[in-house]
């Protein structure tokens, strides 16, 4: 039996349609999230928006926007990249701001360091005008298979 | 003497209203999901998510997506911080660290508690546990550090 994720997998490697991918994840929707490229250079973009902003004085993006931002990068590379039947569930996640975020769209980019039988560990990098200038890097566990 | 020291109290009561009560309209995100403060006291907040179908990572399963939970505890730690000012001062976040000790369930709102662990002139630290049902049941903890801002210190100093 195929299912969804198996599904959206492969219209994503086959075809570089992502959309289907996107759908399996509603909050991934919700923030706007888009997937660009091919093969191993796949980039997620957060188009700006308003309501995505954390300071009306500042007009900053939320630092917590910028961090779901980068979780959703490192769970949808994972679900891209390997051959799960399961979104992979997060055993945990930590992020470093380096540079506050602009009333602009941000990019983020995420490597798969290793993957074991179980857990996954990746790194994201989150940046906006370069890609040399991250605003903020961030590391995270993903528990692959359920532990009954 | 006595009568300043409560007329400083009713102040600083004031501006702890003002940060629960202008939440929404100052942090456009918090507006976005419906965040609110439903407790503040100095240097500790409980603030509220209430559940959406759009926060589900994993629809098939009803679970909801970690990122969601990270944006309501930097909302709260950020908040905690600031709960322990006397005035307003911008903060802005140095790093934030997640355990996801449970999957968050659908459809249960989210709950987290945040406070303010210690704070220098330059920085200020926070922790925080996160619950759906009970708070003795926690979905995530989590800690994190501020950044004061310097134009501040200058004045302080």
């Amino acid at each position: 039996m195929t299912t969804r994720l198996q599904r959206a997998r492969r219209l994503a490697r086959d075809e570089g349609s992502y959309s289907e991918l996107l759908a399996l994840v509603p909050f991934a929707r919700f923030l706007g999230i888009e997937l660009d490229g091919e093969g191993s250079g796949v980039t997620a973009r957060l188009p700006f928006r308003a309501e995505l902003v954390g300071n009306r004085q500042a007009n900053a993006l939320h630092g917590g926007v910028t961090a779901a931002f980068m979780e959703n990068a490192a769970l949808l590379e994972l679900m891209l990249r390997l051959d799960l039947d399961r979104v992979p569930k997060s055993i945990d996640f930590s992020i470093d701001y380096l540079l506050s975020g602009r009333a602009e769209d941000a990019y983020a980019r995420c490597e798969i360091s290793r993957v074991g039988s179980r857990v996954a560990h990746a790194v994201v990098r989150c940046w906006q005008q370069q890609e040399s200038m991250p605003i903020a890097v961030a590391r995270a566990h993903f528990l692959l298979a359920a532990l009954e | 003497m006595l009568q300043n020291h409560k007329a400083d109290a009713v102040m600083t009561e004031t501006y702890r209203d003002a940060l629960a009560n202008r939440f929404q309209s100052a942090v456009p995100f918090a507006n976005t999901c419906k965040m609110q403060i439903t407790r503040i006291d100095v240097g500790a907040v409980e603030m509220m998510l209430p559940y959406r179908d759009e926060w589900l990572g994993d629809a098939e399963r009803g679970l909801i997506h970690p990122g969601i939970v990270t944006a309501l505890v930097d909302s709260a730690c950020g908040s905690a911080v600031l709960s322990q000012f006397d005035s307003y001062e911008p903060v802005a976040t140095i790093d934030l660290r997640m355990d996801y000790l449970r999957p968050a369930l659908r459809p249960l709102d989210v709950i987290c508690r945040a406070q303010c662990t210690r704070i220098t002139q330059t920085i200020a630290f926070a922790s925080a546990t996160v619950w759906q049902i009970d708070a003795d049941t926690p979905i995530a903890t989590s800690q994190a550090v501020f950044m004061r801002s310097s134009r501040r210190l200058r004045e302080r100093t």
